[in-house]
This record gives structure tokens, C-alpha cells and sequence, in this order.
């Protein structure tokens, strides 16, 4: 299936957040996922389903301060 | 007699808050940190680059079970992102907490006070404890903190600037009408602005380029840390009154 994953298109083959996070060797803890603008619990990663088409955020924590 | 800083019941080791962004490296980061004693450091959220993947994370250095993480909305012009980001922020689990920015002008980065009210109101319902990033404006304080801010953070001067306390008249308006703390974020660009914030009774002062873009960000980490301590200290002694004209502090009599 065809996703896009921060904004780049990306083919992929499995089948949830929790496959995709595995293939793209992001360690799920540290991040946050967002598939077509919902935010999706990490306890929820293993079982939610990626269908074609789907928007993918994935996002972390960066040295910040203010704006 | 202890003068602990205690918001939404989270009790704060300090009232130095600091930024982790600029810094040369996450190493400068944590030195930092440890160098300025505070407990809550503020941080971004981002895409991950999925092409690109640096094995490093902020978090590896700043250990979220020792300090506060407090994410930010940096970035958002819209109430949308700015909830979005929240959402996202407190998905990643390391806190309830947001410091809530929806700025209005590239230039100035001054807040959009209009969009930030609503979206304080929406995530204080959601459970969020929300640290809105405001105007040095007593009357939008009163409002935010009516829509639900555990404190509210006013700008001593623009976000990057080092002005310092630009309005102080302002601040201390402000924190005479305040329920919730009042933070100083943005505008700090030394420590004796810091010590000023403090001295007028602001909780916390927040900074982060004032450290980050010190030549010994280090030393002015530390520097910094003892400015919001003696500026807390005065405020809390209560200072002499001004006065314009002279007073002897020695006795006249026994003068020859």
C-alpha cells in the first residue's frame, strides 16, 4: 500500500503503526503517531490498522524553547 | 521557611525553567541544565526524520524521571496546530503539561491572544494543565487564567530579543490581580533581568536563548540560577522603599 509518512510517500507492506514503526526502526516509546490527523495511543499501535492512502505522523521530542 | 513553587498540586524544584533549544549539542544541553537547576525543561515536538535517523534523542540526555518536560506548541500560528501539537505532546507520555504558544506575527513572534484564549480553554477542558504563552497584558492574564490556565506565562520582551523586562509596570498589574503563578517567558537576556522578574514576584522565569546564546552558556546557566534565587529572596525580604534624596546610614553623634 501507498502511505504517506511525514509528508513523504512510502510504500509498505505490513499491516499496522506498530509494523511500520518496526520497519522504519523507530523504538515506539519515543514517539508519537497520528494517522490522518488522529492521534493514536501507543497502547494501540500493535492493533491499529494502515490502509492505503493513509496520512502517517510520526513526531518526537527536540531541543526547544520558545517559537 | 520553605518557599516551594507548587502548580496544579506538581511541586518545582526551581524557579529557573529552561529551553533546550540552540544549544551546540545535547551534551551543552544536559550541562546546561544540571549547571542552571532547573527542573522543568521545555522542549519541541517534530517529525522524526524517517529518511535520516540520527540514533541520538534529547531524551537520552535529559531524563524525563529526573526532570520536568514540559513541550511546547513552538510554531503554531492556528488554534488547529497548536491543539494538534498538544495532543501529540501528551501522547508521547511524559507529561500532562503544555506550554501553549499560538503565535500571531512572524516578526515580532508576539502571541495570537485571540486564538491562544480559545485553545486554552479546549485543552484546560481536556485535562491539560496549560502554561499559555501571552502579551504582557493584565487584562488578556485575567481571561486566560478564567479559560483555565494553571499559570500564565507573559513576555518580558520578544522571544529571542534579550530585552529584558520591558514593562514592568505591566507584570506587576498583573500579578497584583493573578490567581494562578505568573511566569516570566521570553524577553530575559541577563541575569539581572532575571533577578528583576523575580524581584517584582513573578514564580518562575523561563529562558532559553539568554543561556543558549551566552558565550559560556555553562557560567550563565549558573548565573542565572542564582539570579532567580536572590531575585526570589528580595522579593520575599521586600525591598526599601526609593527614595530621591540622601540618607546617612552612619550617626551624627560622636562626630568630632
Amino acid at each position: 500500500m501507498r502511505l504517506k509518512v511525514n509528508g513523504e510517500d512510502r510504500e509498505f507492506n505490513g499491516k499496522t503503526v506498530l509494523e511500520l514503526l518496526q520497519e522504519l526502526e523507530i523504538i515506539p516509546e519515543r514517539v508519537a503517531v497520528e494517522v490522518n490527523l488522529k492521534v493514536i495511543k501507543r497502547a494501540d499501535f500493535e492493533n491499529h490498522p494502515l490502509n492505503d492512502g493513509d496520512s502517517v505522523e510520526i513526531v518526537y521530542f527536540v531541543g526547544g524553547g520558545a517559537a | 521557611m520553605e518557599d516551594k513553587l507548587i502548580i496544579k498540586g506538581i511541586e518545582f524544584r526551581s524557579r529557573l525553567w529552561i529551553g533546550t533549544g540552540k544549544y551546540k549539542d545535547f551534551e551543552e544541553t544536559a550541562r546546561v541544565i544540571e549547571a542552571s537547576g532547573a527542573d522543568v525543561v521545555t522542549v519541541a515536538v517534530r517529525r522524526v526524520n524517517i529518511t535520516d535517523r540520527k540514533s541520538e534523542n534529547l531524551l537520552d540526555y535529559i531524563d524525563p524521571k529526573k526532570y520536568k518536560i514540559l513541550p511546547n506548541t513552538a510554531g503554531c500560528y492556528t488554534v488547529e496546530d497548536a491543539l494538534r501539537y498538544s495532543r501529540l505532546a501528551r501522547e508521547s507520555g511524559v507529561s500532562d503539561m503544555i506550554k501553549l504558544e499560538v503565535i500571531g506575527d512572524e516578526k515580532t513572534l508576539f502571541p495570537d491572544v485571540i486564538g491562544l484564549l480559545k485553545a486554552t480553554e479546549i485543552l484546560a477542558k481536556e485535562g491539560f494543565i496549560v502554561f499559555p504563552y501571552t502579551n504582557d497584558d493584565p487584562v488578556m492574564a485575567k481571561r486566560l487564567e478564567d479559560a483555565g490556565a494553571a499559570a500564565v506565562m507573559p513576555l518580558g520582551a520578544p522571544i529571542g530579543s534579550g530585552l529584558g523586562i520591558r514593562n514592568p509596570y505591566n507584570i506587576k498589574i498583573i500579578l497584583e490581580a493573578a490567581k494562578v503563578p505568573v511566569i516570566v517567558d521570553a524577553g530575559v537576556g541577563t541575569a539581572s533581568d532575571a533577578a528583576v522578574a523575580m524581584e517584582l514576584g513573578c514564580d518562575a522565569v523561563l529562558m532559553n536563548t539568554a543561556v543558549a546564546a551566552a558565550k559560556d552558556p555553562i557560567a550563565m546557566a549558573n548565573a542565572m540560577r542564582h539570579a532567580v534565587i536572590a531575585g526570589r529572596l528580595a522579593y520575599k525580604a521586600g525591598r526599601m522603599p526609593k527614595k530621591l534624596y540622601a540618607t546617612a546610614s552612619s550617626p551624627i553623634e560622636g562626630m568630632l
